[in-house]
């Protein structure tokens, strides 16, 4: 009786989503009266054991095969799915980031059984499962069964459970397991990478300066750059400036764009369309700094300033250099 | 190159979003309707691909009758064929959805004689985000499929598609025919013109009719999360403000 | 943010241009405690205002429009929020070339600069315009494009800074409170409730532009316009615009023909349509804020419905085909059923007024008149009589009516609209209980608002051959019109003629304070012995025109009004607005007891006298006498009915009143007492135009507005009545001073056109003019227009009416009157008094 947790990692390098997946895990698993095994895939796995078992899996599944060296959706997928098979698993869960969603697809596909993604609770019962998923990025909420003779397979959506600590750690038993992948599925494995930043991305940056149309220009950036810089965070922009062709779309926070969750998110000039907010509301703080005191961002911004970001942006750039004597 | 576009019909809401009394779909009573983001895009980038190298743009999607708007709408910005799988109007599950896209394609490569030697997929639907249908589709059809991919490069008997990642890419070669779930950003998707709008009234529709059964996820009620409850504290009117901020942010210990 | 008041003098709903607008008018009046209320945020609550195409062509047919557009042109001007981009009305057909010729008239007419010009000359200021496909085009140097929504941020400013105003955004009025005012079936505004706290209030001034209506019903009353879509499409970049590298580099184009204009946007074209089918909504179906993916009236755009227009977009422009559609709507704005916007208080709530149904192209203008209405009782910029939303009548206030008249004329906003085009819908609202008699006898009906009026009858085709007319050579000057109106105008004055004037609108006043109430409404003395009548002016505060009507003294404490069907909702509200609150004074609307007949001619009293042993010589029946007579109707048993001697048409006779349901019995018997006397049935179109001309008999809304006064209209008397009225004191200071101009009658002297044509000159926008062509204008500025016309049969001259100022009016003084681009020779021939039978004659029968 398991509740199977797919984790994430990059060649050894432990994803911050796990901590989200381990923490929801804790409470399906107490709901549905099993204990938490996890699978890690892939080289560098077996390093992570004792994370996994730290945040409290009982039995670390590490899958290695030559075909897991770099990632490919569907020979994780083919892996798991033979995992599964191996380890009966009552149900089998990720975070919904890109891959855990679709290694879950995967997974789901290979089975023909349904899969629940973005989950935000999950209440296991005799027969039907009770879910409630999200819809429309956040701006709705959907209460659904899932009935299934199979393993229940869902994710949880990313951010949609605050990480926190395992309250003890599992047995952390390894075992390892070689799947028996048919060579075709090195159709869909990472052939290259191309790493164009280094450092702090904007999904997981500390802080978010954020503009939006407010900001007029794309040389308008400059400021938000500097104050970013200054705070080691990154700049963000909302949809209307992508469009607008001032930022690329890399940048662009929102429900179409990358869904953040720094320490605090600094926008500025920004309306705060749903679009948008879907893609922010997970901030632990919001700052807003607009002109217009009615602004659906000011409205559900923490704290705010009521003011022109041209004028406020930079003196916050001084005060921060006088502060720190630069 | 000939490529397979699969759209969905979504209503274009406002940053609230009403349900019906039943709770089985958005109010959409006043809304308008639109392609999901990221399938605008892909079939954007479709259009330019065989805009560059030829080939036909074939849009298809599962929808209730009126997403022949959203099929027209592709036509005006460059598809060149387009297929109607018509739906009650209710909501399909991601399952169900999956069989009845491949069957529809199956048909569609027969009568082509030969398959779609790319189907597209946006990443996720804009409504439900079920994060799978793509996936389950190729699966069926025993083709490869990567998601969230934000450029794509045809070659000979295969593709270059690039997936975005924290820290850059992911470069995948996938052969042909292939599968890809496509993000936003791969490009700006063009609005029509005024002339595909008024030809793309002259396409031929072609209807795909369909039987499919329920899987296993059903819908019981939609419905608004909680209010955040609003208190924003006003730290200030002008520029002076900042000592305030720059307060604030030692204090949660990001400067 | 301050805190929310608990009370202010006037609240102000609706932060659009007219809402900023009117509280910085209001500021400037001197008003104080003020609190304006808006639902969305700001500086763009949602409204209409902030998707408008922000443009305006000063010219515009009807005076108050022209006016106020122009007037609130200059507004947005003086802040520095408007460009003059200018713009040019294209013609695609004939037709619409002959209304450019009335568009220059226009222009004449309210001093707008505009030129005709030839298709290469609109290529020249257009160059991507496809000429081959217009004739010509009207250009208008001064078409100006404006900031709405700076300017409603300006103006909300400057209230606020100088005086106090409090904004609250984001604040929806829940709830209007209303209690029972002193006079029966009126109220009085007391507050409003909102999300955010309660505010009482002794004025509310709703300007909610579409919503106006769901918050006029919350107190318990109704502002009669439909959010209806106007739909239009941003296509674009174009190299040729962005070039100009600027928010507007050409001029706009309206099309006329299509029914849709192209104004450039910086880099792109906005090409918007009158054109699609009507598409209108009820306000709750109007998302909100938050439900809205642009903005609440930014609503989905239905394609279908715009692909004709982008058709003969590319057909007049073919870059814009290429082009792509990067924002298109469909609009919200909002229609009225008479297509006039609704202000000024409404008629049964005291202290609530409406400022609806207003465009940015006349929001400043608009909200200035509103300003000065709430000040002084009554606008000094302009007389909105037009606009008045007390002018409705409760036919006109339901959805089926405002639906129905809304969707016919929204297709005729660039229409070609006939100054006499009737309503196609909503016709029969209110009819005579003639009406089958009247449609035996072939009864063309004209409408005079919900009423249906007979204007002339097809069964006196034979008095054509007999008075040698015929229909007019130009068609334009032949619609709406009919040789019959001349027949039967000739006919009454050899014989008589009866008209049906059920739709006079009747008011009894009565009570302990009745007379000395309408004492006090009125310039001339009300208060004479019973069975007397008087004709007056009532007047505003600053001694314009208000109303003219009759008052008959049927009895002690009994004045009966009598008023025009245009004026009856404007005249009582007038009553119960200053009607005393101690219940000395009721009022009953007894339109519908009563059919009036108008019987005139000479043969008028011979017809008469076969049914009544009354006596109706001049001893017996005076002039301006009203008294109850008995009319023998055969075998049936007599009708008693109220006849009143009084003349509109210049020859004697009576207006009968007769109980609403003996009213075709009175009918038929008077029509076979008329046979052997040549008694017809004769229409309105005698009765409103050919009689009234002949004799200079003056009209309200045509001659009469507030910008005149009595002395300047010829109705002053010799004497001043000692008790109080009204204007009093405006008026005795124009009696001092002198009219600075003079209602004369002028003449037609040579209708015959460039063409050869003889024309027929259509009122209301044709200018009069020195020999020379130039515009002329008194001391006030006001400019002489021709405010009726027509023909005058039995004068043997097409006749004009309209103010000349007071050193040009004199007979025989000779001018040019313009008309469709055109100059006709006109002599004055009469001022204060009648060209035709001068000394009233004929009236003494």
């Amino acid at each position: 009786m398991s509740l199977l947790v797919v984790l994430d990692h990059d060649r050894g390098t432990w994803s911050e989503a796990n901590d989200e997946a381990m923490t929801a895990a804790h409470t399906l698993a107490a709901d549905m009266g099993v204990q938490i095994d996890v699978a890690l895939v892939g080289d560098g796995a077996l390093d992570l054991s004792g994370q996994a078992r730290a945040a409290g899996a009982a039995v670390v599944h590490v899958a290695n095969h030559p075909m897991l060296t770099d990632f490919g959706p569907e020979a994780v997928g083919e892996t798991i799915v033979q995992l599964i098979g191996a380890a009966s698993p009552d149900a089998v869960m990720a975070v919904g980031t890109s891959r855990g969603n679709e290694i879950l697809a995967q997974i789901a596909a290979r089975m023909d059984l349904p899969f629940v993604a973005n989950c935000m609770s999950v209440t296991p019962g005799d027969g039907a499962w009770s879910i409630t998923r999200i819809q429309w990025g956040g701006s709705l909420l959907e209460d659904t069964t899932l009935v299934t003779d199979g393993p229940k397979l869902l994710t949880y959506g990313h951010h949609a459970v605050l990480a926190e600590a395992a309250p003890a750690p599992g047995a952390g038993i390894v075992e390892e397991f070689t799947p028996d992948l048919d060579g075709s599925l090195a159709r869909t494995i990472v052939v290259d990478r191309d790493v164009q930043q280094a450092g702090v991305t904007l999904s997981t940056a500390s802080v978010v300066v954020s503009g939006g149309r407010g900001v007029g220009s794309a040389e308008g950036f400059e400021q938000l750059e500097e104050l970013a810089d200054l705070l080691g965070g990154r700049v963000g922009c909302s949809r209307a400036v992508t469009n607008l062709g001032w930022r690329n779309h890399t940048d662009q926070v929102g429900q179409t764009g990358t869904r953040i969750a720094p320490e605090i998110y600094i926008a500025t000039g920004i309306s705060g369309a749903i679009q948008h907010w879907v893609g922010a509301m997970a901030s632990k703080r919001i700052l807003a700094i607009n002109i217009d005191a009615e602004a659906n961002m000011v409205v559900k911004a923490d704290y705010a300033v009521i003011a022109d970001l041209h004028k406020v942006v930079p003196a916050i750039t001084a005060e921060i250099k006088r502060r720190k004597g630069l | 190159m000939n490529i397979l576009v699969c759209v969905k019909r979504v209503p274009a809401p406002g940053s609230k979003i009403n349900v019906t009394s039943d709770g089985m779909a958005v109010d959409a009573a006043h809304l308008g309707f639109t392609t999901s983001p990221h399938e605008e895009c892909a079939l954007e980038e479709a259009v330019q691909i065989t805009e560059r190298d030829g080939g036909q743009v074939t849009v298809l999607t599962l929808g209730p009758v009126e997403a022949e708007e959203q099929l027209r709408y592709a036509a005006s910005v460059g598809a060149h064929k387009i297929i109607l799988v018509p739906t009650d109007g209710s909501a399909w599950d991601p399952q169900r959805t999956a069989s009845a896209l491949t069957e529809a394609i199956q048909t569609a490569e027969e009568a082509n004689n030969q398959p779609f030697e790319l189907i597209l997929f946006g990443n996720e639907s804009a409504d439900s985000g079920g994060f799978q249908v793509g996936v389950r589709v190729a699966h069926k059809l025993g083709r490869p499929i990567v998601n969230a991919i934000k450029g794509i490069d045809p070659s000979d008997c295969a593709v270059t598609a690039r997936r975005e990642i924290d820290a850059g890419f992911e470069v995948y070669n996938v052969p042909t025919p292939a599968v890809l779930g496509v993000k936003e950003g791969i490009n700006l998707p063009r609005y029509p013109t005024m002339k595909g709008r008024l030809a793309s009234k002259k396409a031929e529709l072609t209807n795909a009719e369909i039987t499919a059964k329920a899987g296993g996820q059903t819908l019981v009620r939609l419905h608004r999360p909680a209010e955040q409850a609003s208190n924003t504290e006003i730290l200030g009117t002008d520029e002076s403000a900042a000592v305030a901020i720059v307060d604030i942010l030692e204090e949660i210990g990001v400067c | 943010m301050s805190d929310f008041p608990a009370s202010a003098k006037v609240v102000i709903i609706g932060a659009g241009i007219v809402g900023n607008c009117l509280v910085g008018h209001l500021a400037r009046l001197g008003w104080t405690d003020m609190v304006l209320l808006e639902k969305g945020p700001l500086p763009n609550p949602g409204g209409s205002t902030g998707h408008a195409s922000n443009f305006i062509f000063p010219v515009d047919h009807n005076k108050e429009m022209a006016l106020l557009g122009v007037q609130s042109a200059n507004q947005y001007r003086d802040m520095n929020l408007s460009v003059d981009s200018g713009g040019i009305e294209v013609a695609r057909t004939q037709e619409r070339m002959n209304e450019l010729d009335r568009r220059m008239t226009s222009a004449k007419a309210w001093g707008v600069e505009a030129e005709l010009l030839t298709p290469a000359q609109v290529k020249e200021l257009v160059p991507f315009i496809n000429d081959d496909v217009i004739l010509g085009g009207f250009h208008c140097p001064t078409v100006s494009v404006v900031d709405s929504l700076e300017t409603g941020t300006v103006m909300r400013k400057e209230a606020i800074e100088t005086a106090g105003l409090q904004v609250f955004a984001n604040t929806e009025v829940l709830e209007m409170l209303t209690e029972d005012d002193p006079v029966p079936g009126m109220k009085r505004i007391t507050g409003v409730v909102t999300d955010k706290g309660t505010i009482e209030a002794e004025y509310v001034v709703i300007a909610c532009g579409v919503w106006s209506n769901r918050i006029a019903n919350m107190a318990g009353t109704y502002i009669p316009l439909v959010p209806a879509v106007h739909q239009m499409a941003d296509v674009g970049p174009m190299d040729v615009l962005v070039e100009t590298n600027n928010e507007i580099g050409y001029p706009i184009v309206r099309d006329m023909d299509t029914f849709c204009y192209e104004r450039q946007s910086a880099g792109s074209m906005e090409v918007g349509s009158y054109g699609h089918r009507p598409i209108l909504h009820h306000p709750d179906e109007i998302p909100s804020n938050e439900e809205a993916a642009l903005s609440p009236t930014e609503m989905p755009f239905t394609i279908d419905d715009f692909d004709q227009q982008m058709e003969e977009a590319i057909e007049l422009m073919d870059m814009l085909g290429d082009a792509e559609i990067k924002y298109a709507i469909n609009g919200l704005l909002s229609l009225t059923p008479d297509a006039m916007p609704c202000l000024g208080e409404l008629p049964d709530v005291r202290n609530l007024w409406s400022a609806a149904a207003v465009w940015v192209k006349e929001g400043p203008g608009m909200a200035q008149v509103v300003a000065e209405w709430m000040t002084y009782g009554y606008p000094r910029v302009i007389d909105p009589h037009a606009s008045d939303i007390a002018r409705f009548y409760d036919d006109e206030k339901n959805d089926e009516h405002i639906w129905a008249r809304s969707a016919e004329h929204f297709n005729k906003t660039y229409g070609i609209v006939h100054p006499s085009e009737q309503w196609e819908s909503q016709r029969g609202l209110k009819e005579s209980s003639l009406k089958a008699i009247t449609d035996a006898a072939g009864a063309e009906y004209f409408t005079a608002r919900v009423w249906e009026r007979p204007h002339w009858y097809s069964s006196n085709a034979d008095l054509l051959e007999k008075y040698g007319l015929s229909e007019r050579e130009v068609e334009w000057d032949n619609r709406w019109w009919s040789p019959l109106i001349d027949a039967e105008h000739m006919n009454l004055r050899e014989n008589a003629g009866m008209i049906d004037l059920t739709a006079f609108q009747i008011f009894d006043l009565t009570g302990p304070g009745a007379v000395g109430f309408a004492e006090y409404l009125s310039v001339n003395k009300v208060d004479k012995p019973v069975g007397t009548s008087t004709y007056t002016p009532w007047l505003n505060h600053d001694g314009g025109f208000h109303s003219d009507l009759t008052m008959l003294r049927l009895g002690d404490d009994h004045i009966r009004v009598v008023t025009g069907a245009f004026d009856g909702g404007r005249d009582e509200a007038w009553i119960k607005k200053y009607m005393p609150t101690d219940g000395s004074v009721s009022v009953a609307n007894r339109t519908e007891d009563y059919v009036t007949i108008g019987l005139w001619g000479p043969n008028a009293p011979a017809i008469l006298s076969q049914i009544t042993d009354a006596d109706l010589s001049h001893e017996g029946s005076p002039y301006g006498s009203v008294r109850s007579i008995s009319l023998s109707l055969g075998d049936a048993a007599g009708v008693e009915v109220d006849i009143f001697r009084i003349s509109y048409v210049g020859d004697t006779g009576w207006e009968i009143y007769i109980p609403w349901v003996q009213g075709p019995q009175v009918w038929e018997a008077i029509a076979a007492a008329g046979a052997e006397h040549g008694l017809r049935p004769t229409g309105a179109g005698v009765y409103a135009v050919g009689g009234r001309v002949e004799k200079g008999y003056r009209l309200m809304g045509a001659e009469l507005e507030s910008e005149y006064n009595p002395v300047e209209a010829g109705l002053a008397r010799p004497k001043v009545k000692a008790a109080d009225f009204i204007g009093k004191e405006a008026y005795l200071a124009a009696r001092e001073k002198g009219p600075d101009a003079i209602m004369c009658t002028l003449a037609v002297e040579d209708n015959t056109d460039s063409q050869g044509r003889k024309r027929f000159i259509q009122g209301g926008n044709a200018p009069i003019l020195t020999n020379d062509g130039e515009r002329i204008l008194d001391s006030h500025g006001r400019v002489s227009v021709v405010t009726t016309a027509g023909n005058g049969p039995s004068y043997g001259k097409y006749l004009c009416l309209g103010y000349l100022p007071t050193e040009l009016a004199e007979i025989g003084n000779t001018f040019k009157v313009m008309y469709m681009n055109e100059l006709f020779p006109v002599t004055v021939v009469a001022t204060t008094g009648s060209a035709f039978d001068p000394d009233d004659t004929r009236l003494k029968g």
